[in-house]
């Protein structure tokens, strides 16, 4: 067991290992943060500030405090005045700060913009806060049809190479697979300073409720067939571009950790399992991780980081469209109705 | 130099009070609450006082118990003050006797206020400190802002050295809320004056067991009357006191004070002798008259009591031969009102009664107007040979003809002051946007900056008149602007309710916020506001504000718009000056709600000037529309006579005769006020609705109505009257109609959020939707005229009206009242006025529900066609419930008696209709109709009667017909300040109904904790958030056992309410109701008020449950739990609203905590809740467990 090198490395820092907690209310409270320590994280990415609900609450406590204010002679207001408001990123920030001093972990913050000057503004309070690194939460979903895709790509650009040049730490983008050449996007987002691709972001897909006839918000938690999409595009990315790449979606043991590691990545994120069976859960897929390199002869995890990237695989077409035609002619009915159904 | 600072009176009062206490003692009350929250907020956020350590402030249950608490503070040796008003400082009397007698030095800060008469009035005058004539405390009255200040510290300093205390006064109203530029006070001033030898001794008379005495005695003829002239060497030392007081603060701060200061020409004949806000506009006025040659003064009464008579003489010139004493109060009966009694005598003891001639008058009762016009009617008066004596200032008094007449229309206000008048809306932050530049100006440049604000009497769509005036003297006009140089009116609709050029003066400039381009906004003033621009030779200017602040992201804020084009056109500073100001006042009234806010404000404040244009003024009106009538022509001759002119502005113009002489008004007069505030209305959609009744029910101005009725009642319906097939059993060939009043609804969207019918093809639309209000104005004005001609659904022939759907078709005899939009009360007392208001008495405590319940103009509470409805009064805040009890016993006790006329009678009415009226089963509508024409032939037949007897039972017979009382109030009422009356009437057993609408703060007072405010929630006075649960008012009342308690929360469950009022109503005995009431002050959007009191539902925080003792005789458990479990956490709920979130911003670690605190208090709760419904009924099985029912405890009484 000794003799097993778990260690990788990700945006320049040296971890213990390459499973690492990913953005989720798991780090909302510095408890939160001690738990995912003290069962094994790797480091922890927090959980994404976001800038317009930053805005959002500013907004709202103006618009309560002064919402029927001097309108009746026996009620000017109808809320005492504060001293100060704990509005923002402060309480975030003060996050970082402190969880910096009690885990011994890497903290990665994660940040969602909303404008230009928001993101380098936050980035640079985040940095400031003793980050290790900053991941850059980029979801945008364009609903305007007459936006073009190269202008949401190059929005996506400006945002990463502003932030580059206002902050030193590492920064890691977190992005989304809807692009028309990820792989061309990737190369462009390491040109304009990534030190990372974090893949990928899960988009909110909300769902209807047809008693109420409404659109409801319920975040589904990622399944482990989830790994496919960010496995691919990992494993396609490898060798190619010039930063780490991370998965992030569909980690929910040690064979999703494996297939990470092994399509590319430097580490694999998990929210939904941790969510799901609380942060002790990575000491059990450590361990199971453990077990499986020992069973299959492994010694470290760099000798399997990219086995079995489209570079080192012995059929590369298996990644691209020779592929899908094979899937294709490989689909017969189902004369059962189960595997369907 | 000393600092400068702009504030009112309430603040500049609190500053120095705060500063000279260790305890504070406090309760709301106006105009004196904001003395108290000042004062709370200050030491929560730890200031300190004088002496370096935080005062201790601590909220009470009423004004008598924080007199008793500062009682207590006093004798154990403590600094202690308190701030209170009229029936607040009513309540102190008993104590003040006690401190008094005790001699212990105290100041208790007053706004000085009107008290409830003939009608409530939270406005100023001096009635109540008054009333405190008797109790021996000295008495400093303040007449500016500045002397607020100034006093608080030389009442403070000299009550300390005379053991005498002091009440410190100022007018309610025009002092305390009156925005002025004044010196502050340094803590260099207060130490100059407070001695701490002084302060020592006051410990040193303290009560401690280290050095025991007693305090307190009761005593007996031989020595009580020696004991209380023991006092009087003290009383007499006091005016000295005071006056060397003075002194010293004048070489302090180089503002002299006198005793009585006298102000005019050292050979003044004609001298007025007043005291209060008054004096400083008797000072404008003198001044002015010196100018013109009179010979006239004016003598401001500083130290009122003790009434120092060598001081008031010596300080009159010995040419005086007319005196005039002016008093703000009423005393009917007396032989004077005070200060004229005390002037009459101190002429009287000084020989000075063939030399001087006295007369006294009232004025400026209730913050009536006084103006130098009235002064100048007097100083005239005093001329004459025999001028008229106990007359009256400021009115018309046609019936007793007190009054001296004025000319109204006179004006002396100087030149060289700027007046400005602002017409506004509460929501369009008018009045916070004025009071931001008042400072600016105030604090930035050598202008002396002075502003008052007028507000509106209903809460909804209120309107806001402010007044500003900036001088390089200072501003002694404490009257409203008469004369005004700009005029800003906010609001394009004003122009049509109210005559807003009245104020504007020749050439003056005109600002409008119009949402049209210039001609367009130019076609849409009346012509009768167009005549008056071009005569007036008005300059006017237009902006779409509401544009502007849309587009920079503040929605309908546009206040910030407005304030820049104030100083644009009126120059008070140079424009980029004045940019550079306001933003930084933007920085320091908003930086701290975020960078987001303040950006926001900064962008509308540089787009302004962009959009403000003038507007062409053609030589003649050209508009083709005219002013609306007031009121329509078919309203009754009342509201033509005398509503409409209140309505208009123009109340002050009523003379005597035109009022009610014992405060009795006509019932259902919202119904002449036309609005028309909202900007949307619902529209409703046949094809989609489902007829449930919902919007109907949480409608909280009644604007929503639903009938049904044969479909030749609809032959006549207007263009565009929509109907559909009665969707009830039995009913299929009938039209339903749902109709909204578009000119009385406030556009809140609570119907819209509650309707559960949604469109199939546009899930978005539903069985109503908002659609903008104009356009359906005229339209909908014909279809409620003709809805309202629609016959009245039957209440006794064929439905129950037992649950929503039918509930709906009941007409509602509370509509159209003042409160704010989205209330989450009215709606219970609607659903009250639907079931049971043809028959209801209703007492209501203080608070909101009186307010939009009974302030005039208006009133909300109306009639059906057979012209029965809610018999509403209120008598006072504390005693709201023995109120309603006193009702019920003169019902029981002439119904009693009424039945024993009937058998006495029954020879000569007949024995058929006396058992008929004896048996009658009233349990339900029908019962109720039959008994009531058994009662009209009752009538019939005693009609011609002359037997006393006979006549007696006329007049008694309408009692025979059962009656509801429903004792209605808050929760400041029912959990803290009418608790002990509550209980005790809930006790008696007697058939009273109680409605608790508990929104868990003093609502109208703007949101103090009470004892419903809830575990964690932020209040005034509980600023770090509430530190202890909510008071379970529901288990007191349970304990009893005999009591009927439901708590309901009509968003959570609209069925259960309707069945608790039910019930509550057919128990014979005492019934309380507690409604969840969603308020402005939990910081919700109000549309979602009903979706609001369903998560609290559902997060177990407020179980709907039923408690009826007439299951425990059916050996049923008594208590129904009607809530599931909670099913989700109390933050889910509470996060939703500012008064939790708020606490999260201010302090999260203390917020995690509480909300802890507070799920655990939910759960533990909900368990004994839940044990409760489950708990086996055989303990009532006639052991002894079981309560007699009220009926049989009523007997054994």
């Amino acid at each position: 067991m000794s003799k097993l090198d778990l260690t990788t490395t990700y945006l320049g820092l040296r971890l213990e290992h390459p499973v690492v907690a990913s953005a989720s209310p798991l780090s909302y409270t510095l408890e939160g943060i001690e738990q995912l320590a003290e069962a094994g994280a790797a480091a922890v990415v927090m959980y994404s500030l976001f800038e317009e609900q930053i805005e959002l609450e500013s907004h709202a406590l103006h618009h309560y405090l002064e919402y029927g204010t001097h309108s009746y002679a026996e009620a000017l207001d109808y809320f005492p005045k504060a001293h100060e408001f704990n509005l923002g990123p402060q309480e975030y920030l003060e996050l970082i700060c402190t969880a910096k001093e009690r885990v011994p972990i890497p903290i990665i913050g994660s940040l969602n913009g909303a404008s230009p000057g928001g993101w380098t503004e936050y980035a640079r309070l985040i940095e400031q806060a003793g980050a290790d690194a900053l991941e850059l939460n980029l979801y945008y979903l364009p609903t305007d049809p007459t936006l073009t895709g190269a202008e949401v790509e190059e929005m996506y650009l400006e945002i990463v190479r502003e932030v580059r040049q206002h902050i030193q730490i590492p920064v890691a983008v977190k992005v989304g697979p809807y692009f028309s050449n990820l792989a061309h996007m990737a190369a462009r987002f390491v040109q304009v300073g990534a030190d990372g691709l974090v893949l990928f972001n899960r988009f909110y897909q909300p769902d209807f409720d047809l008693e109420q006839l409404e659109v409801t918000p319920n975040l589904m938690l990622s399944r482990p067939e989830d790994l496919r999409l960010p496995l691919t595009w990992v494993a396609i990315l490898y060798g190619r571009i010039q930063a780490d790449l991370a998965i992030t979606s569909g980690v929910h043991s040690h064979l999703e950790v494996l297939k990470s590691m092994m399509a590319g990545a430097k580490v694999a994120m998990m929210a939904s399992e941790l969510l799901k069976n609380g942060p002790k859960r990575i000491k059990e897929i450590l361990q199971e991780l453990r077990t499986w390199m020992l069973t299959h002869e492994y010694e470290s995890i760099r000798q399997m980081q990219g086995s079995m990237s489209q570079l080192h695989v012995a059929n590369p077409e298996a990644f691209e469209r020779g592929n899908y035609m094979k899937v294709l002619r490989s689909w017969r009915p189902d004369p059962t109705g189960m595997l369907l159904g | 130099m000393p600092q400068i600072i702009t504030v009112d009176g309430n603040e500049a009062v609190a500053r120095v009070a705060h500063k000279l206490n260790e305890v504070i003692a406090i309760y709301p009350i106006t105009p004196s609450s904001p003395m108290g929250e000042f004062a709370d907020q200050w030491s929560a956020s730890g200031q300190t006082n004088l002496w370096g350590t935080v005062p201790l402030v601590q909220e009470m249950q009423s004004e008598g118990g924080a007199a008793g608490a500062v009682h207590g503070a006093l004798q154990t040796g403590a600094l202690t003050t308190t701030f209170t008003a009229s029936q607040g400082l009513l309540l102190m009397i008993p104590n003040m006797y006690k401190i008094a007698g005790e001699l212990t030095s105290t100041v208790f800060h007053i706004a000085a206020r009107s008290i409830a008469a003939q009608g409530l009035s939270i406005f100023g005058d001096h009635s109540d400190v008054m009333a405190t004539r008797a109790t021996g405390w000295a008495m400093l009255f303040a007449a500016s802002v500045q002397e607020a200040q100034d006093f608080a510290l030389i009442a403070q300093a000299s009550t300390l050295k005379s053991r005498v205390p002091f009440l410190h006064v100022m007018d309610g109203f025009r002092t305390s809320h009156e925005v002025m530029k004044i010196e502050a006070l340094s803590d260099d001033d207060l130490r100059a004056l407070i001695d701490p030898e002084l302060i020592w001794a006051h410990r040193n008379r303290a009560l401690s067991p280290d050095r025991p005495f007693i305090r307190g005695t009761a005593q007996n003829p031989d020595v009580y009357f020696q004991a209380r002239e023991t006092v009087n060497p003290y009383y007499q030392s006091v005016p000295q006191i005071v006056q060397d007081y003075m002194n010293r603060f004048a070489e302090c701060t180089g503002r002299q004070y006198r005793l009585f200061d006298y102000v005019g020409a050292p050979d003044a004949e004609r001298v007025v002798v007043l005291m209060g806000s008054g004096s400083e506009t008797a000072h404008e006025t003198v001044a002015y008259l010196l100018g013109q040659g009179e010979k006239v003064g004016v003598l401001k009464v500083r130290l009122y009591r003790p009434f120092d008579v060598n001081a008031f003489v010596q300080a009159l010139p010995q040419s005086v031969r007319v005196l005039a004493a002016l008093d703000r109060t009423k005393e009917p009966g007396s032989a004077g009102e005070p200060l004229y009694q005390d002037v009459v005598t101190a002429i009287s003891e000084a020989g000075l009664v063939d030399r001087v001639k006295v007369i006294g008058g009232r004025y400026g009762l209730s913050s009536k107007e006084f103006t130098p016009s009235m002064l100048m009617a007097l100083f005239e008066e005093m001329q004459k040979p025999s001028p008229k004596n106990h007359f009256t200032l400021g009115i018309i008094d046609d019936v007793s003809h007190t009054s001296l007449p004025y000319d109204p229309n006179l004006s002396i206000e100087s030149p060289e002051v700027k007046r400005s008048v602002f017409w506004g809306l509460g929501s369009d932050g008018t009045v916070g946007a004025n009071k931001n530049s008042i400072k600016i100006i105030g604090e930035e440049t050598d202008f002396y900056a002075q502003g008052y604000f007028v507000y509106d009497s209903k809460k909804a769509g209120a309107r806001t008149i402010s007044h500003l005036r900036f001088g390089p003297r200072p501003i002694r006009s404490t009257y409203l602007i008469q004369k005004a140089d700009f005029v800003a009116v906010h609001q394009l609709g004003f122009f049509e309710r109210y005559n807003v050029l009245e104020v504007a003066q020749e050439g003056a400039i005109l600002l409008i916020n119009s949402p049209y381009g210039s001609a367009e906004t130019w076609e849409n003033l009346p012509y009768e506001v167009q005549a008056q621009i071009i005569e007036k030779k008005l300059k006017v200017y237009a902006i779409n504000a509401y544009q502007v602040a849309r587009e920079a992201g503040l929605g309908n804020l546009m206040n910030t718009v407005m304030q820049v084009c104030f100083f644009a056109l009126s120059g008070v500073l140079p424009r980029a000056e004045a940019i550079g100001k306001i933003k930084e006042a933007i920085r320091k009234t908003y930086g701290k709600r975020g960078e987001a806010v303040v950006r926001k404000n900064f962008a509308a404040v540089d787009a302004a000037l962009a959009h403000l244009y003038p507007l062409e003024v053609p030589p003649a009106p050209t508009s083709l529309k005219h002013l609306p009538s007031i009121v329509p022509p078919e309203a009754p001759e009342f509201v033509q006579k005398v509503t409409a002119l209140m309505l208009a502005g123009k109340g002050d113009t009523l003379p005597v005769s035109a009022l009610p002489d014992d405060g009795t008004y006509p019932s259902g007069t919202t119904q002449w006020e036309k609005r028309n505030i909202a900007q949307e209305v619902p529209v409703w959609d046949p094809a989609v609705c489902i007829q449930c009744g919902k919007c109907v029910l949480v409608c909280p101005h009644a604007v929503i109505r639903a009938k049904v009725a044969p479909p030749e009642a609809f032959e006549q319906a207007p263009d565009g009257f929509l109907s559909a097939r009665a969707m009830w059993k039995g009913l299929e060939d009938q039209r339903y109609t749902l109709q909204v009043a578009v000119e009385d609804c406030t556009g809140c969207s609570l119907c819209v959020e509650v309707c559960p019918a949604k469109n199939k093809s546009q899930v978005g639309r539903k069985a109503i939707n908002m659609q903008p209000q104009l356009p359906l104005r005229e339209q909908g004005r014909k279809h409620w005229a003709f809805f309202q001609h629609l016959p009245e659904f039957p209440r006794f022939d064929g439905l129950s009206f037992n649950n929503v759907k039918n509930v709906q078709l009941l007409e509602p005899l509370f509509e159209f009242s003042g409160a704010c939009a989205g209330c989450g009360e009215t709606p219970y007392l609607k659903l009250l006025s639907q079931l049971f208001g043809d028959r209801a008495l209703i007492a209501n405590a203080t608070g909101c529900s009186s307010i939009y319940g009974g302030n005039l103009p208006t009133t909300p509470w109306s009639k059906n066609r057979e012209g029965r409805g809610p018999a509403w009064s209120n008598s006072l805040f504390e005693d709201n419930a023995e109120f309603g009890l006193g009702m019920r016993l003169t019902l029981d006790k002439q119904k009693q008696y009424a039945q024993g006329l009937l058998l006495q009678l029954a020879s000569e009415i007949g024995q058929d209709l006396v058992d008929a009226l004896l048996t009658a089963d009233q349990s339900n509508e029908a019962g109720i109709a039959a008994q009531r024409s058994w009662v009209a032939e009752l009538k019939a037949r005693l009609k011609d009667h002359t037997d006393l007897k006979a006549r007696d039972l006329l007049s008694l017979a309408d009692v025979l017909v059962r009656k509801s009382v429903w004792i209605v109030g808050g929760d400041g009422w029912a959990y803290d300040i009418g608790f002990g009356g509550l209980d005790h009437v809930l006790a008696s057993g007697r058939n009273v109904k109680l409605l608790v609408l508990d929104t868990e703060v003093y609502s109208n007072t703007g949101g103090q904790s009470s004892k419903a405010t809830a575990l964690g929630a932020v209040a005034k006075f509980a600023s770090g958030g509430k530190t202890t649960p909510k008071k379970d008012l529901g288990r007191i009342a349970m304990s009893y056992g005999y009591v009927y308690v439901a708590q309901v929360a009509m968003g959570a469950n609209d069925a259960q309410t309707v069945k608790a009022f039910l019930e509550a109503e057919s128990y014979d005995g005492p019934a309380l109701i507690i409604a969840y009431s969603q308020c402005i002050a939990h910081g919700i959007d109000m549309a979602k008020g009903m979706e609001q009191q369903k998560l609290a539902a559902e997060s177990g925080y407020w179980p709907l449950y039923r408690y009826d003792p007439r299951l425990r005789a059916e050996g049923k458990n008594p208590f129904q739990l009607d809530s599931k479990p909670p099913r989700i956490s109390f933050q889910e709920y509470a996060l939703h609203e500012n008064r939790y979130r708020m606490l999260k911003q201010i302090n999260p670690k203390e917020a995690d905590h509480l909300f802890k605190l507070a799920q655990e208090s939910i759960w533990s709760r909900w368990k004994e809740y839940a044990q409760m419904a489950e708990a086996h009924t055989a303990t009532t099985q006639g052991g002894a467990g079981q309560a007699a029912s009220p009926a049989e405890l009523r007997e054994e009484l």
